[in-house]
């Protein structure tokens, strides 16, 4: 008897833990990071998490923001949209914070985009390309923001890229469990057509493991280049599995390529990608990014790593505009950025909440993705 | 499509069965022996592939033949599973035999997210999907000439056939396989005829365990090594097990074989190409077809050799 009357004494106590509400301490801003720091795409969180904490470092260096030290709580969701949800809710309601930063995959940005929208905080997405992160239904999203390009604009990059590579029928693989993947697909789909024909529309889950029955069906069409928009997680297994096969035409596909196990995988040289930043780019603040970065954590940091940094700047500068860490007043100034001097690229929220940025055509060469093309947007 | 291109789909589809069938074998034995579903089985098979992983980065900087250091791999990998299994059935499950089945079914669970979890920490192995060494993978997957069959394809369907024959010996010919047919008929009769169940049981977690790590293995040299790789193989092979008739040896081989030949032609053949990545349903759907039409399975009823 008495034992479960400490149980239960333990367990209230446990609860009343869980309960406690972080009030904001009145001398720190408090932002919160929510990211794939472990799971299918690891890298992408881990990148751009290493990306936001150099910013973050720079900024409370240079005395904070509004006088006030800005202190980010991470939380990982790896890389799960159900799990996602539970870390914004967790961010939003019981850690107060000013505004959200997150995610890189579409899918999850999305599921935590649902929560900030609901409880009215200001979110802000590094990477995520998705049209449906910022617009639902033809409605934009009023507390949802990012800093990239989305994938009706990527896709028909993609499209105008394979069309001036002179490439007239390219097959397609599409990842059918991510919204990116379809939206990928879709305006490349679009873009391509005009001047060259899809020969193969094979799909693919994010659990396969074995793409050689898609890749075989591929073989058959004989296309003269394949385009994957997926993440380097599904192109690790399938440009090997292609060689396999005997497979060997171009491969090409979009920012969910960008990896540092895409850059080391033998049978992913000589191929494509798009992206949102070249590390060759020689603006200003793009070199004094990448001199930071190499300082810090002695390698070439890639596009996610680009994107948290500047989401994280983009972030601060909001908070600064709106003069005080009011939810509302950040999400005003969210709104407004314009020209704000990126590392990735000057960047103006639109209407829609988007940024128009420029896009790059990397080529992967000795491990390395050198800038092949830039396109601008129209 | 023609002859040629199903017969490649048909190796593809043996290649991959071939694999669910190894680690069926494990499923199919405790549930033989314990009327149980281990959950962890899935699991064991990604530390197979972890744990021979980390003996390849190891072998490989010997100078030894490919063929060599794969057999030093596979049974280093296939101990250390079958002492983890061992070790599953001795802690986890042993000392909650008597409960509802439901309490080891929850438990097995259990292990199951603690495997998964604790591999996906840095110290261990961490979450990024990695590979076996080049030399041993552009090796092993070397074409042998006909059918895009590579050697690891012949390697691994040998492999299948050698062990579930090695295992059908063993049922049926030796001492411990008459106790294990002993206690999957009556558990506790065969107790009271003198057998130690305790020892049959944990043989079949041992024996289930390292089918388990060779499979491991093989796919990760095929594919790549993830700490979550065992979850979707892992309920694939339990179908496999099902579809076979779960509890019976011959059933587990069947029934790898059957899904992986069933899953690869919808993905390469039947399907339109653009629902081929809905395919994975493909195995869900045979199940719930088995357990309304035919519960037993294909071989379930016929079969003597139930372990």
């Amino acid at each position: 008897m008495r034992w479960n009357f400490a149980a239960a004494l333990l367990a209230v106590s446990f609860l009343m833990v869980g309960c406690k509400k972080h009030p904001q301490a009145s001398d720190e801003i408090v932002v919160g990071e929510f990211g794939s720091l472990t799971g299918a795409t690891a890298t992408f969180g881990q990148a751009s998490h290493e990306g936001l904490a150099l910013a973050l470092e720079q900024i409370n260096k240079n005395g904070g923001i509004l006088g006030k030290q800005v202190r980010v709580i991470t939380e990982d969701d790896a890389s799960d949209a159900n799990q996602a949800v539970n870390v914004v809710q967790k961010l939003v309601n019981s850690d107060g914070v000013v505004g959200v930063i997150g995610e890189v995959a579409s899918k999850r940005s999305l599921a935590g985009g649902g929560i900030c929208e609901k409880y009215k905080c200001p979110m802000l997405s590094p990477s995520s390309t998705n049209p449906d992160v910022t617009v639902e239904g033809g409605k934009v999203k009023s507390y949802v923001f990012r800093i990239c390009f989305t994938d009706t604009f990527q896709g028909s990059i993609n499209g105008q890229f394979g069309a001036a590579q002179g490439w007239k029928s390219v097959a397609m693989m599409t990842n059918v469990d991510e919204d990116y993947s379809k939206g990928l697909a879709k305006s490349f789909k679009a873009e391509f057509s005009k001047t060259g024909k899809i020969v193969a529309e094979e799909s693919y889950s994010g659990d396969t493991q074995d793409f050689k029955a898609q890749l075989n069906r591929i073989k058959q069409q004989n296309p003269d280049a394949v385009y994957i928009p997926g993440y380097y997680n599904e192109v690790g297994l399938i440009l090997p599995q292609a060689k396999q096969i005997g497979l060997s035409v171009p491969f090409f596909g979009g920012d969910g390529w960008d990896s540092p196990l895409t850059l080391k995988l033998p049978e992913a040289q000589g191929n494509f990608y798009s992206d949102h930043y070249s590390p060759d780019d020689n603006r200003p603040e793009s070199q004094e990014f990448v001199k930071l970065f190499r300082a810090k954590y002695n390698k070439t940091p890639d596009a996610m790593a680009v994107l948290g940094y500047d989401a994280m700047r983009v972030m601060a500068d909001a908070i600064k505009r709106a003069g005080k860490a009011d939810r509302q007043a950040v999400t005003d100034a969210l709104a407004q950025t314009k020209d704000f001097p990126g590392a990735s690229g000057a960047i103006s929220i639109d209407a829609e909440h988007n940024a128009r940025k420029p896009i790059v055509i990397l080529q992967l060469k000795d491990s390395k993705a050198a800038l092949f093309k830039t396109f601008q947007p129209e | 499509m023609n002859a040629h291109d199903l017969a490649q789909q048909l190796i593809y589809g043996l290649s991959v069965g071939a694999t669910y069938a190894l680690i069926a074998l494990g499923y199919t034995m405790v549930y033989g022996t314990l009327r149980l579903i281990n959950f962890a089985h899935g699991d064991v098979y990604m530390v197979g592939a972890v744990t021979g992983f980390y003996v390849a980065g190891w072998v490989s900087q010997w100078s030894i033949p490919i063929w060599l250091m794969l057999i030093v791999v596979l049974i280093c990998s296939a101990s250390a599973c079958a002492v983890l299994g061992y070790g599953i059935e001795r802690f986890a499950y042993r000392p909650l035999r008597s409960r509802p089945r439901l309490v080891l079914l929850i438990t097995a669970i259990g292990v199951s997210l603690l495997l998964e979890n604790a591999f996906q920490l840095p110290q261990l192995f961490g979450a990024t999907p990695r590979h076996y060494p080049q030399q041993m993978t552009s090796e092993l997957l070397l074409p042998v000439g006909f059918l895009g069959l590579t050697r690891l394809d012949v390697l691994s369907l040998s492999l299948s056939i050698i062990l579930v024959g090695m295992l059908t010996w063993i049922v049926l010919r030796t001492r411990m396989g008459l106790a294990l047919r002993a206690v999957s008929f009556r558990f506790d009769t065969a107790t009271l005829m003198g057998i130690n169940t305790d020892r049959v049981i944990s043989f079949t977690f041992v024996f289930g365990s390292a089918l388990a790590a060779v499979a491991g293995v093989l796919n990760a040299i095929r594919y790549q090594v993830d700490p979550l790789m065992g979850i979707m193989w892992g309920l694939k092979a339990f179908i496999a097990a099902v579809l076979g008739g779960i509890g019976s040896v011959s059933g587990a081989l069947l029934g790898g074989l059957v899904l992986g030949i069933v899953e690869t032609l919808l993905r390469g053949y039947f399907l339109p190409a653009r629902y081929s990545g809905y395919s994975d349903g493909a195995a869900f759907v045979i199940l719930i077809l088995i357990l309304l039409f035919k519960p037993s399975g294909l071989l379930g009823k016929t079969t003597i050799e139930k372990v």
